[in-house]
């Protein structure tokens, strides 16, 4: 049995970005594209993954420790590195596994080239705007009070309370500095691309989209209408679970994915 | 040493801060009353020219969706002012160049007041404070970068004089740019820019021969800021650096003590407007060093102690000064010698109650009595014979 412990860090050279790249487990190649907070990436759902996949987790630029050159400025901008990163790292047939900001990347990285991609999972991504211009598609977490926000993002709010005065300040840096970087790219226009939504029809994958009943900075309504435009996409709603429902429901979140992952293994 | 006038035009009617998540950015219009707000304007207004009359100079701010500042649009009070006052200089600090859409029309802005005031407009620019951001939707990570590409946009449209240029920079495109009017200072009005941290920000304002100031602050960090412009200034005279160097205090001058202590606890409320927290700091307007004493619980931005003390505190620490025009006078001169030195202080006279009975008279106490004294005291010995009026 793969020993899911053994892990690599390593920083990849993608033009003049440096990459920080972890790699878990063995198996089947599963692309990690991890939360703008970074909690995926630290969470048992990894673990549990790399029973069965190596799993990769590229940070992209502007996270963990991933440079950020200031010519990055767009989640459009990301995606093509990521798939640059693709390439370099000669990955073929990959799953990839998009968490909230990370499934943005990958539904943009899809859209634009899936020669190295056999299926999509994104579980509660932003990066469309549904309504019009007066509706507000998605909640303003800069806007709104660190309370407010835990609040909309956890079915339970204090499934989202971080101690951060016993963090180690090089941690703390990390933090700090995904926050910036996540302000940097998603400020203006606000979390979405609008050109995204007239691409995803692009798309020509597997696609499985999974949701928090209870996200409450994009609904479930949100949800729906992203995978309503990507061509044969499942939707799943992960019960009691908020914007990360992989944090909050472990288990029901892996059946939900566990079928579609299935596939991928018989595939592989 | 020059002294000004300033208030911020707040609106202090509002609901109690304890009553609303914030003052600032989201407390709703409908508790501005137009009729309210009017007569405001007008009477702070008169106030400047009131500044006029006795011989100050006026400064002008900018703020935008909150009740502690009804001037949202400097240029338009400068304008005004410039026409209706005859010596006194108007220094906007400062046109928000991180937040407005376009330097060229800021630079045409600054021009037409300049000439219609005869070349008494000093330019001021800002980043503008952190909640700004989300009334102009400026990426608070790009802030300082905008102020900079904005400067030098505005500066080369007041200069240039040879027919159309071209600009392709990061935030702003332009594709023929000749502005008319220019300004009536040459080469231009007078830059000044403020800053309270960033030492590397401060030095770049020194290397441009700009005025630099500070407003509000300890006097420890102000020593520190100032011995920063100091080390950088490309002025051979300390005179002429010590003229491009601005404090603004709090400032309330009372015939008697109980007087201006009445008048010290009114101003002092500009310091308890409270803003919810996540718009003091949005993500990326500090450093990422900042941001983590913030997550640390160890920074605060404007240190707490100077927002929640008394105004013994404030005064001990030089961000208010008020009494008698001598104690106003000695702690002028307190300031001055901590600090190392300054040339130019900005006083805020009037904030939050302070009615327009207890403004006049704090204003004109401060003029015939004060004034005098530190124009004295504190005379700029320039090396350079006929070094500008200012």
């Amino acid at each position: 049995m793969t020993d899911t412990k053994s892990e690599t860090i390593e920083m990849v050279q993608i033009q003049d970005i440096g990459i920080e790249v972890e790699r878990r487990g063995g198996g089947a190649p599963l692309v990690l594209l991890n939360d703008e907070e970074g909690l995926t990436r630290e969470s048992p759902v990894v673990d549990e993954l790399a029973k069965s996949f190596e799993v990769i987790i590229p940070e992209p630029p502007g996270f963990g420790a991933s440079s950020r050159p200031g010519w990055i400025e767009t989640m459009d901008d990301i995606a093509y590195v990521m798939l640059d990163f693709l390439d370099e790292a000669g990955i073929e047939d990959a799953t990839v596994l998009g968490f909230s900001l990370g499934g943005w990347i990958a539904a943009e990285m899809a859209t634009k080239n899936t020669s190295r991609i056999s299926r999509l999972a994104l579980v509660d991504p932003y990066g469309i705007k549904v309504g019009g211009p007066w509706d507000r598609d998605i909640q303003d977490i800069w806007f709104l009070t660190k309370e407010e926000v835990q609040a909309l993002k956890y079915a339970d709010p204090a499934n989202g309370d971080i101690d951060y005065t016993v963090m180690p300040d090089e941690k703390l840096e990390v933090v700090a500095r995904n926050r910036e970087s996540f302000a940097r790219f998603c400020w203006q226009p606000y979390m979405h691309n609008p050109k995204l939504k007239r691409r995803l029809h692009r798309i020509d994958v597997p696609t499985l989209v999974i949701w928090g009943a209870a996200d409450g900075v994009v609904s479930t309504g949100y949800g729906k209408a992203f995978a309503g435009t990507i061509p044969g996409a499942r939707f799943e709603v992960v019960e009691d679970g908020g914007h990360f429902p992989h944090l909050e429901q472990p288990a029901a979140f892996m059946d939900v994915l566990g079928g579609f992952l299935a596939e991928a293994q018989q595939a592989a | 040493m020059y002294a000004w006038h300033f208030t911020e035009m707040p609106y202090p009617n509002h609901p109690d801060p304890d009553t609303v998540p914030s003052v600032r950015v989201s407390l709703p219009n409908k508790h501005f009353d137009p009729k309210l707000g009017a007569d405001l304007y007008n009477r702070y207004l008169d106030e400047h020219l009131l500044a006029d009359e006795l011989g100050l100079n006026i400064m002008l701010n900018e703020h935008h969706q909150t009740a502690t500042c009804l001037d949202v649009a400097a240029p338009l009070s400068a304008a005004i002012l410039a026409r209706q006052t005859s010596k006194a200089r108007i220094c906007i600090l400062g046109n928000p160049m991180s937040n407005r859409a376009d330097p060229i029309r800021v630079a045409e802005e600054m021009a037409m007041i300049d000439c219609i005031s005869r070349g008494r407009l000093d330019a001021g620019f800002v980043r503008g404070v952190p909640y700004e951001v989300f009334a102009a939707n400026t990426n608070p990570t790009q802030t300082l970068e905008r102020l900079w590409e904005g400067i030098d946009l505005c500066v080369k449209a007041w200069t240039h004089r040879e027919g159309c240029f071209n600009f392709e920079g990061k935030f702003w495109h332009k594709r023929s740019v000749n502005i008319w009017p220019t300004p009536y200072q040459q080469p231009h009005p007078p830059v000044w820019i403020t800053g309270s941290s960033d030492k590397e920000n401060i030095r770049e304002v020194a290397r441009r021969g700009f005025t630099f100031a500070m407003f509000l602050q300890p006097y420890e960090k102000v020593r520190e800021m100032f011995d920063a412009y100091r080390e950088c200034a490309i002025y051979d005279d300390p005179e002429e650096v010590r003229r491009h160097i601005a404090y603004m205090p709090l400032v309330a001058t009372g015939e008697t003590e109980e007087e201006a202590e009445v008048y010290a606890k009114k101003v002092a409320w500009y310091l308890s407007a409270k803003t919810a927290p996540q718009f003091r700091n949005p993500p990326g307007y500090v450093p990422v060093s900042f941001n983590v004493n913030a997550l640390k619980g160890t920074y605060s931005g404007r240190t707490d102690a100077v927002r929640t003390r008394g105004i013994e505190y404030l005064k001990e620490q030089g961000v208010l000064m008020y009494g008698t025009p001598d104690q106003v006078f000695e702690q002028v001169r307190a300031f001055y010698d901590h600090v190392g030195g300054f040339g130019q202080l900005l006083m805020m006279q009037q904030a939050g109650h302070l009615d327009h009975e207890e403004t006049v008279k704090s204003m004109t106490l401060f003029a015939k009595e004060v004034y005098p004294r530190i124009r004295e005291e504190f005379d700029f010995k320039l090396a350079k014979k006929g070094a500008a009026a200012q």
